[in-house]
């Protein structure tokens, strides 16, 4: 759309000048425009595409998406295209397999686009947006129960080397659903994740027979690295017609981000640009923006786009750049706990970091349950006690503790083996309400504080909670 | 009109040759498309210009047009309850005219141009007029009275004065030698509006919140920062204090942060009653929302085109307070923008003029005597949220807020962990305001609510002692009168400071209410140490079950309190007394 008629749509050059790392710099350019794209054709025949970073005078910088390897000074032939990225978009992509930069990778027919678009996208404008309330159920106690998702979040999974983020996803993916039934189309994009992960994911939807409602965007480990920069945006380009042309519900899982950011960060250092925190760009908090800030509702169209990113937080750090930086973006943020891992607790969600900032919207008297919030406070505040007292207990041991002390000592065990460790079954919400009442009768009534009198008085059962004393010993 | 050529790109940041006689920081318009962007840099007849848009698509040798005038606001009616971008665009119009997407270079009216207004003049023909009088008034809302004032430069003699309903580029006031006075003015950004002098801040900006109120209060006109990591609650902080606390006018700046966020205020506020005046809550605010995925260069301007909205209303003598969510982000963009340019990094790749920003900044509010020979005071405070990275207090935008900021509100990760709200930090935090607002309290709270707050605050530093040793030998080895004071510090930190922002009754908690719950648990304190010297052990009275109905006196509506709230505290003198004499 910005290309004035006075400039040529496309043109040729064999004056690359310098290559450097996944950087190309081409002279006497005229007429080219900022992030057009180019292909570049090496002397041995083989194409590959970039994109242009930045024109001063008549030289322009392009970034190339694949190894440069092949590329020489004098035969590589550079050709502008005239336009900046475009994502073909249709409904038919719904059950294909794309490569990272969007084009078919699986053998089937062609995809006839209904439209093409800028991958960039544009904001949404504030005004325009729906203030996202309705809940999703995941199946998940610790996601429903506690730190609730819901329709137009954007709600990451903080993960680690060797942890299960991945098959918490595949579980969310498979159970999702909202309280009127309708079922997500889903938008699968994986940056620099090996084949099998990404074929435990096609296994995982193949088995709920979820195929034909998702799109796969690849790029696996052994794909180029700066073709990642183009996945997400491709694949939210996608979700975002998906959701507001054809009115779906779409849910984008991403994996895995921590990869993105590799890929960003090698670009940068590439361009020489002053870095920032472990030399990370310092634009990157702007960058990762661009990406997750394309969720949510418009007013007036029933379908939205609901993120879950998955990263690996690099040695479980959570004041590492990546997870410090999404979790200033996104709305809340699921942490997965080692800890928890190695006692063979699944999901292994460690709920005390976690959060879902747009719960209170999602949640009460009408949507879920008038008690939701009270329950899962409380639940949080025993529970966070419950895990002091363990320090505590390894230094003074249980005999200096009081009588309330123990008690919530046995709630937080009581808490990770009934209500986190759930493994494969999928909890109706009720269940998972009806488990955190029976875990709060475990306690003295007096010493709820977060829940309303009259819910108290309703749900407050100890005889509900005698069998969690059974299992304990 | 002085019209050049692009040379370069850079992401927002774009080289223009040709364009001699363009000043620093004029307004220019990039490209065929005519992106906003503002002259940050000159040299020689290149200007080097961040562009408040993306800038994809911009080809070497497209046009660029400079103004010749730095960004400028418009002020007049019809500003509040607007939601602008960080260059004061209307979104409102942007969505009817564009669609849901915000496409690029779009320009809006930044005052509806379609409105009448009716203006009441205060002024005779003849009158002496000088900068900053005013000369009338206009029904903004059913609560402002949005003042027409002399624009800063200009004075004299009253020659003509309208009366009845004007559009706000008409005339309303002619004085002799042809200066017009409209009911708009316009002012740039970056440059602070006048005042006649800068005022002592004295009387406190009552927040509704109680420890903010009770622990850490800051003055009208004062300024104050919101430090902590994701998650702690930076932004319900904020938004909970654009609702409820003591302002005539609220101007709140969505600085890089979510969409979803700005949707929420846009969806609450208007349904939300301001208890003082009966009137929803939108009706005295306004927003600028630069969401994190609009463009960096406008997010860098928010800051501005919000702090002259605010020192415009404060001219007519209103207090203002202003919220900026957050400040991190409007440092990054200017970071960003350093970094185009390939300046020098300061410390973790900020530019080295960061700390003379912000103190430029945070120095435009205050409580000050405006300008104009009625001698009205109005003042500006300044509640900036800083998203540190990885909660680290240590990096330089914490850092230098710290230097300039007269209070600290640091939040607490542990705390939010366990859904401590407000996860504000009684240990880290402070205030510099508590003696100059003192006064205020004694007259209008009481006279004891100093040594109470005192008090209070040293039973919470010396839990944090107690908890050292428990950790080391357990809470059944110490003596019980430690208990009691650990007894009663969980009941300060339960009972009192926790405040549900979400809750009907406690979300705003008036001064009176608070303090009479801190004597009802001071109170139980004294009691408790009481009757521990006359023998009774302290486990029969720490079951009394006159606990549990202090646990609940928050919920206790403000209006109740005053009877409610005073015979508990009767209660808990007496039946734990009472208890001594078995």
């Amino acid at each position: 759309m910005s290309n004035g008629s006075a400039y040529l749509a496309t043109t040729e050059y064999r004056t690359v000048g310098e290559v450097a790392g996944p950087l190309l710099f081409v002279s006497k350019v005229k007429g080219a425009a900022y992030n057009e794209m180019v292909e570049i054709r090496s002397a041995d025949g083989t194409t590959k595409y970039g994109q242009v970073i930045e024109l001063a005078g008549e030289l322009a910088v392009v970034q190339v998406f694949g190894p440069t390897a092949g590329l020489d000074v004098d035969k590589t032939n550079v050709r502008f295209r005239g336009e900046v990225a475009k994502m073909p978009c249709s409904a038919n992509l719904l059950g294909r397999i794309l490569n990272g930069m969007g084009q078919p990778i699986d053998g089937g027919p062609e995809v006839f686009p209904e439209e093409e678009r800028e991958i960039t996208g544009s904001p949404i404008n504030p005004w325009s947006r729906e203030e996202p309330r309705d809940f999703i159920q995941t199946g998940i106690s610790a996601i429903d129960g506690l730190n609730t998702l819901v329709r137009g979040q954007k709600l990451p999974i903080f993960s680690g080397a060797g942890l299960p983020g991945n098959e918490l996803a595949a579980a969310i993916v498979r159970n999702a659903r909202i309280l009127g039934g309708e079922e997500f189309a889903i938008i699968f994009a994986a940056m620099g994740i090996t084949r099998r992960e990404a074929s435990f994911f096609q296994d995982s939807f193949a088995r709920s027979g979820a195929l034909e409602r998702v799109v796969f965007f690849l790029n696996l480990a052994d794909d180029p690295t700066v073709e990642r920069l183009l996945t997400p945006r491709c694949a939210l380009t996608v979700a975002e017609f998906l959701a507001f042309e054809h009115d779906m519900q779409v849910l984008v899982i991403l994996t895995d981000m921590t990869n993105y950011c590799e890929a960003l960060r090698e670009i940068s250092t590439a361009r020489e640009e002053v870095p920032g925190r472990r030399g990370y760009p310092g634009y990157m908090y702007t960058d990762l923006a661009s990406i997750y800030e394309r969720a949510g509702r418009i007013k007036g169209k029933p379908g939205s786009v609901t993120q879950v990113p998955i990263l690996a937080m690099p040695d479980d750090d959570i004041t590492h750049p990546i997870p410090d930086l999404t979790g200033y973006i996104t709305e809340g943020q699921i942490v997965l706990s080692r800890t928890l891992h190695r006692r063979g607790i699944f999901p292994c969600i460690d709920v005390l970091p976690c959060l879902s900032r747009l719960m209170n919207l999602g949640i009460g008297e009408g949507r879920t349950r008038g008690d939701h919030r009270g329950v899962a406070d409380q639940l949080y505040a025993y529970y966070a006690e419950g895990v002091d007292l363990r320090r505590l207990v390894a230094i003074v041991g249980e005999e200096a503790l009081t009588d309330m002390d123990r008690m919530a000592l046995k709630f937080s065990d009581a808490f990770e083996q009934n209500y986190l460790d759930q493994k494969d079954e999928n909890r109706e919400l009720e269940q998972t309400l009806e488990l955190g009442w029976k875990l709060i009768s475990m306690m003295p009534k007096d010493s709820i504080k977060r829940i309303k009198m009259e819910y108290v008085d309703k749900n407050y059962n100890p005889e509900m909670a005698e069998e969690f004393a059974v299992s304990e010993s | 009109m002085i019209e050049g050529t692009i040379v370069k790109v850079s992401g927002p940041v774009v080289n223009a040759e040709g364009m001699s006689g363009a000043k620093m920081y004029d307004i220019t318009k990039v490209g065929d498309l005519g992106l906003i962007g503002e002259v940050v840099r000159l040299d020689g007849d290149v200007a080097i210009v961040q562009v408040y848009e993306d800038t994809s698509g911009l080809h070497v040798g497209e046009k660029v047009e400079c103004s010749e005038e730095p960004l400028l606001i418009e002020l007049g009616p019809g500003l509040l309850s607007s939601i602008y971008d960080g260059i004061q665009r209307r979104l409102v119009d942007i969505a009817d005219t564009h669609g849901d997407f915000i496409v690029r270079g779009v320009t809006t009216e930044a005052l509806p141009r379609d409105r009448t207004w009716t203006f009441q003049p205060m002024v005779e023909e003849g009158d002496e007029v000088a900068a900053g009088d005013i000369v009338g008034e206009v029904q903004e809302t059913t609560h402002i009275a949005h003042r027409i004032m002399v624009p800063p430069g200009m004075s004299g003699k009253v020659a003509q004065v309208k009366e009845g309903d004007f559009g706000i580029d008409d005339t309303v006031v002619v004085l002799e030698g042809g200066g017009e006075i409209k009911l708009h003015q316009t002012w740039p950004a970056r440059v602070p509006r006048p005042v006649n002098r800068k005022e002592n801040p004295t009387v406190p900006f009552i927040t509704g919140t109680r420890i903010l109120d009770t622990f850490f209060p800051i003055a009208q006109g004062g300024y104050s920062i919101i430090p902590g990591g994701f998650g702690t609650g930076k932004t319900v902080t904020e938004t909970t204090l654009a609702k409820w606390a003591d302002a005539d006018i609220v101007i709140y700046i969505g600085c890089g942060e979510r969409g979803n966020e700005i949707t929420e205020v846009l969806a609450e506020f208007p349904s939300l009653i301001d208890p003082k005046t009966g009137v929803p809550l939108m009706q005295r605010t306004i927003l600028v929302a630069n969401t994190s995925n609009m463009p960096v260069a406008a997010r860098e301007a928010s800051i501005y085109t919000g702090i002259t909205l605010a020192e415009y209303y404060r001219d007519m003598g209103y207090n203002v307070a202003l919220m900026a969510d957050s400040t991190s982000r409007w440092g990054e963009a200017l970071r960003e923008v350093s970094g185009r340019l390939e300046e020098m990094p300061g410390e973790e790749g900020y530019p080295a003029y960061l700390a003379t920003r912000l103190a430029d900044f945070y120095e435009r509010c205050g409580r000050a005597v405006c300008l104009g020979g009625d001698e009205r005071m109005g003042s500006i405070t300044a509640i900036g949220a800083v998203s540190p990275p990885g909660g680290d207090f240590s990096e330089p935008m914490t850092q230098n807020s710290l230097r300039i900021t007269g209070a600290f509100w640091a939040l607490d990760t542990s705390l939010a962990y366990r859904r401590h709200f407000p996860a504000i930090s009684w240990i880290k935090s402070y205030t510099l305001y508590l003696d100059q607002i003192q006064e205020w309290y004694l007259k209008n709270v009481s006279e004891d609510w100093r040594s109470l707050r005192d008090k209070a605050m040293t039973l919470l530093q010396k839990e944090v002692e107690l908890q050292e040793i428990v950790q080391l030998v357990g809470p059944d080895a110490l003596p019980d009168f430690a208990k009691a004071v650990l007894e009663t510090t969980r009941m300060l930190r339960e009972d009192y400071l926790q405040q549900f922002a979400f809750s009907d009754t406690d979300a705003f908690c008036s001064l009176r209410k608070a303090y009479l719950m801190l004597k009802v648990i001071l109170t139980y304190y004294d009691c408790l140490e009481e009757v521990l010297v006359q023998g009774v052990p302290l486990r029969q009275a720490t079951e009394h079950p006159i606990k549990n109905e202090i646990a609940r006196m928050k919920e206790i509506p403000s209006e109740e309190a005053e009877e409610k709230i005073s015979e508990l505290a009767d209660r808990v003198q007496r039946e734990l007394r009472s208890l001594s004499e078995w």
